[in-house]
């Protein structure tokens, strides 16, 4: 790389890090001022441990991620799979709608789900709650994780398919020995996309939810913002950021071995991000 | 690789899960409650954690969400996507939900601890619940002007500041529109309370000038906003006025000449609450002498709880800002509940204001 | 064969029905009320009263452009570089890129805030060189800075994707042919990053133009976004029917001009979103 090139990217990353930096550098500060540094301590960790509000919100917000990317999953692999098989027409019918979620604004998205949910929780008798955010989050996962599989599927030689039933495979046998080893890598960034939108979703919790006290951290944040936020917080986010930083070094070193034993596997790997 | 990401992920299911199940195992009973943010003790500075004590003792889980105006509460509240059992709105409010009859009467035999409320926060002395059938007073309180003694050494004492060309970026101003026309009326000489349209007009007109000179529209923020220097100029409630002084000694709080607002915030019960027995048992135990007392230290607004009074340090009792002098308070208008007409119309022209062409 | 096909079309069933319900039935809900009155009569008042919004939908549409068009300028450089840097340090690059994706949204906004405050961090630390105090907090340009902020890595990751698929061959082709940098650039990287252009110019606008946070953060709720008219109509007035055919507007409008732009590439929308 040449110098410049060096200089810009630096000066892209630091401006992208600058607010990260600040924030967690403030999580280690002895007084709940977020501007001005009165000395190190980690009071905040502390409290944080003990301050049960925050952590079931955390406990909400990844229940609410892993369901959702899971449901988003299952529902958006087998409809890649029979949206593949559909004729033209319907086909493209069908992409343009799973399109909306994505091209549509959050919040409206956000606000459509919750007419629904508010007229249908009339007509039930129940009012909005996990239930209700759950269902949006699936709804708004849904589309990225057909967009992650179907390019896999199209890929897929459709002949491999044959060859495998020509040779005496049962269709959920060829489907899951030949087929689903080819569309893995798309399914898991599906689902991890699909995780990674959910957990740090805020629009369309804010209009999904309810009274039940469900409430999940993004909301939880925005909601505390009006009494000046609580630096337990950056503390919390601090440890975040650690544990997806570690996670993706180890992600990158299972890679890079990867790499090494199959030089192919580089290019693909690759691709795919 | 693969090993790796199961791995992380069957963690994460089995923490989270582990956590959620247990707490939502046993078919415990709840109560949920609707608050303005941060307008209960939680526990911090060595005082009680109200919800908390009362999840304890009484094994009810309440689960607390927040708004930040009544207009807020109200629109939540008639939106259908929500059931609260608990609300604590303000009188105007108040009185345009028993108007729309939208609150369930209280069943005082499991309030006792009513006999502590003072009389002269009560619905039928104020208007707001004639027959004192639906509230039990909270808190109450003056709106006053907050400024940085440091930055603004003239003197204050004049909503005009607010308006003040001197100061601006550095003057902020509520997020809702019933505490800025407020604020503006009483400027212009006006009640809080005028139907008149003109009156209206007039009040719009000065907040629309008011508007390059704002900073930001916010609510509670305000206060972190004073305390670490930002801004010079916020009208607040005393209580909040009170919790800035704390932390910021350059900052004051006057109550302007031309009037002010005065409040009383009240708890109340939503027709159909669900958990309406444990909402009752909630506004009795924060009724307790002691629990009060705790409750209105952390909140620093006025108590209308006369045991909690009594007991409050003498400087707290004694301080202006939050227990003025007759004089004072003879100077402050309530609001009211306004004509459905009215308030359309006051909300179209904040709209205007924030978002018109 | 074909029996097979029909058996595989109905995987998709179960998604059919989801998407009936929860994104078809909720956008005809906002058409509904979009089109009724309180009282449930119908009606064009609505829309026709959108009118009076025209500032709040010409400053966001302005804003939104703005930043997506800074986003660009910035993005551009940093992904082709990126794209070229050797196999390894992709990897690495890439893990710093995707890593502030993975915080809290809302609180890299409100550390911005505290960043550009008068007597914010900036400003703190221009006055110990002697210079400032500069006003930037609640002003127009602080809300583009959050929003180029936020959005920068959603414009900088499609961006990469296609431009790391781009044959390096290609490029010295043209190069054994004669053309300068300029010309290799303009000739063949740039229509050969169209897609990912695009893409990038949706991820970036899309929630620009309908934000509310940012507007709240570091606007001060003083320049004022559709985002916040909207939310206003629906949370701290109840009037759905307002907020509806603002909303209906706002993603018509949206969904126009992302209409218009992928004109300009025969691919699929979505496709290169990934």
């Amino acid at each position: 790389m040449t110098r410049t090139k060096k200089t810009y990217t630096f000066l892209v990353f630091a401006f992208l890090y600058a607010p990260i930096v600040v924030f967690i550098f403030y999580s280690f500060n002895q007084s709940k001022s977020r501007s001005n540094f009165t000395g190190f301590s980690l009071r905040w960790y502390i409290e944080l441990m003990q301050n049960d509000r925050i952590i079931s919100a955390l406990q909400n917000t990844l229940v609410v991620a892993v369901l959702s990317a899971l449901a988003a999953t299952l529902l958006g692999t087998a409809a890649s799979l029979g949206i593949t098989a559909l004729k033209k027409a319907p086909r493209a019918l069908i992409m343009n709608i799973t399109y909306l979620p994505i091209l549509n604004p959050e919040i409206v998205t956000g606000i459509s789900l919750m007419l629904l949910f508010v007229a249908a929780g009339t007509f039930l008798g129940i009012s909005l709650g996990f239930w209700s955010v759950l269902i949006a989050h699936i709804t708004f996962n849904i589309p990225y994780v057909i967009l992650n599989v179907m390019p896999k599927i199209r890929q897929t030689d459709k002949n491999i398919i044959d060859a495998a039933m020509d040779l005496g495979c049962s269709a959920p046998q060829a489907f899951f020995k030949v087929m689903l080893p080819e569309i893995t890598p798309g399914i898991a960034s599906g689902a991890l996309m699909a995780f990674t939108l959910s957990f740090d979703n805020f629009v369309i919790s804010y209009f999904t939810l309810g009274s039940d006290g469900f409430t999940t951290l993004p909301v939880n944040i925005y909601t505390s913002t009006r009494r000046g936020l609580s630096l337990e917080y950056n503390a919390l986010f601090a440890i975040l950021f650690v544990t997806v930083l570690i996670f993706l070094i180890l992600m990158g070193i299972a890679d890079n071995k990867a790499a090494s034993k199959n030089p192919n596997s580089a290019k693909q790997i690759r691709l795919r991000n | 690789m693969k090993k790796i990401i199961l791995c992380v992920v069957l963690l994460v299911i089995v923490t989270v899960f582990s956590g959620t199940l247990s707490s939502c195992g046993a078919n415990r009973e709840t109560l949920n409650l609707f608050n303005w943010g941060a307008y209960m003790s939680q526990g911090d500075d060595g005082l009680m954690d109200v919800v908390g004590e009362f999840e304890k003792e009484f094994g009810i889980k309440v689960n607390e969400q927040y708004f930040d105006s009544n207009e807020q509460m109200y629109s939540k509240l008639i939106s259908g996507s929500a059931e609260f059992d608990l609300l604590i709105p303000s009188e105007y409010m108040i009185a345009r939900l028993i108007e729309e009859d939208r609150l369930e009467p209280l069943n005082f035999a499991a309030i006792p601890n009513y006999e502590y409320i003072d009389d002269a926060y009560k619905g039928s002395t104020w208007g707001y619940d004639s027959e004192d059938k639906y509230s039990v007073p909270y808190t109450w309180g003056l709106v006053g002007l907050a400024y940085n003694t440091k930055q603004i050494t003239e003197p204050v004492d004049s909503w005009d500041m607010l308006w003040n060309e001197k100061y601006k970026d550095k003057i902020l101003m509520f997020f809702n529109p019933r505490d800025c026309f407020g604020i503006a009326q009483k400027r212009l000489g006006y009640s809080m309370n005028s139907t008149s349209r003109d009156e209206l007009d007039a009040a719009a007109e000065e907040l629309k000038k008011q508007r390059p000179l704002v900073s930001a529209y916010i609510q509670d923020e305000m206060m972190e906003k004073m305390i670490s220097g930002e801004s010079y100029l916020t009208p607040c409630f005393a209580g909040d006025g009170v919790t800035i002084m704390d932390s910021n000694e350059d900052v004051n709080v006057v109550f302007p000449k031309e009037g002010y607002n005065i409040f009383v915030d009240a708890m109340v019960i939503p027709k159909g609450a669900k958990n309406k027995a444990n909402a009752e048992k909630f506004i009795n135990f924060i009724n307790r002498p002691e629990v009060a007392l705790n409750n209105i230290l952390y909140i620093q607004y006025s108590t209308p709880h006369t045991e909690a009074y009594k007991n409050l340090p003498e400087e707290i009792k004694s301080n202006k800002i939050i227990y003025p002098d007759g004089e004072t308070i003879a100077r402050a208008e309530g609001f009211k509940h306004l004509p459905k007409e009215t308030s359309d119309y006051m909300d179209d022209l904040w709209q205007e204001i924030k978002f018109g062409n | 064969m074909i029996g097979l096909r029909n058996k595989t079309k109905l995987t998709s069933a179960p998604y059919i029905v989801w998407m009936a319900a929860f994104i078809i039935v909720p956008l005809a809900m906002i058409i509904f009320f979009a089109f009724t009155r309180e009282d449930g009569t119908p009606t064009i008042d609505n829309i026709i009263g959108i009118g009076r919004w025209l500032r709040v939908f010409w400053n966001s549409f302005c804003l939104a452009f703005l930043s997506t068009a800074i986003c660009l300028v910035i993005a551009y450089p940093m992904a082709y570089a990126l794209s070229r840097s050797k196999v390894k340090k992709q990897r690495t690059l890439l893990v710093l890129i995707t890593l502030p994706m993975w915080m809290s949204f809302l609180l890299k906004t409100y550390a911005l805030m505290t960043l550009l405050e008068d007597t914010g961090i900036i400003n703190n630390l221009l006055r110990m060189i002697g210079l400032g105090p500069y006003h930037m907090i609640n002003t127009s340009g602080a809300v583009v800075f959050g929003m180029v902020y936020d959005f920068l890595p959603f414009m900088i990751l499609p961006l990469y994707t296609v431009m790391i698929k781009i044959d390096h061959s290609l490029l010295e082709a043209a190069d054994d042919l004669g053309a300068n940098n300029r010309k290799t650039l303009m000739k063949i990287v740039l229509p050969l990053s169209l897609p990912g252009i695009i893409s990038g110019i949706t991820m970036v606008f899309v929630p620009s133009v309908s934000s509310f946070v940012i507007s709240r953060f570091l606007g001060g709720s003083k320049i004022e976004l559709i985002g916040d008219l909207i939310e206003y109509n629906f949370i701290q007035k109840h009037n759905p029917h307002i907020g509806s055919a603002l909303s209906l507007i706002l993603m018509i409008v949206i969904l126009i001009l992302m209409g218009i732009m992928n004109t300009f590439d025969d691919e699929e929308i979505g496709e290169m979103l990934i």
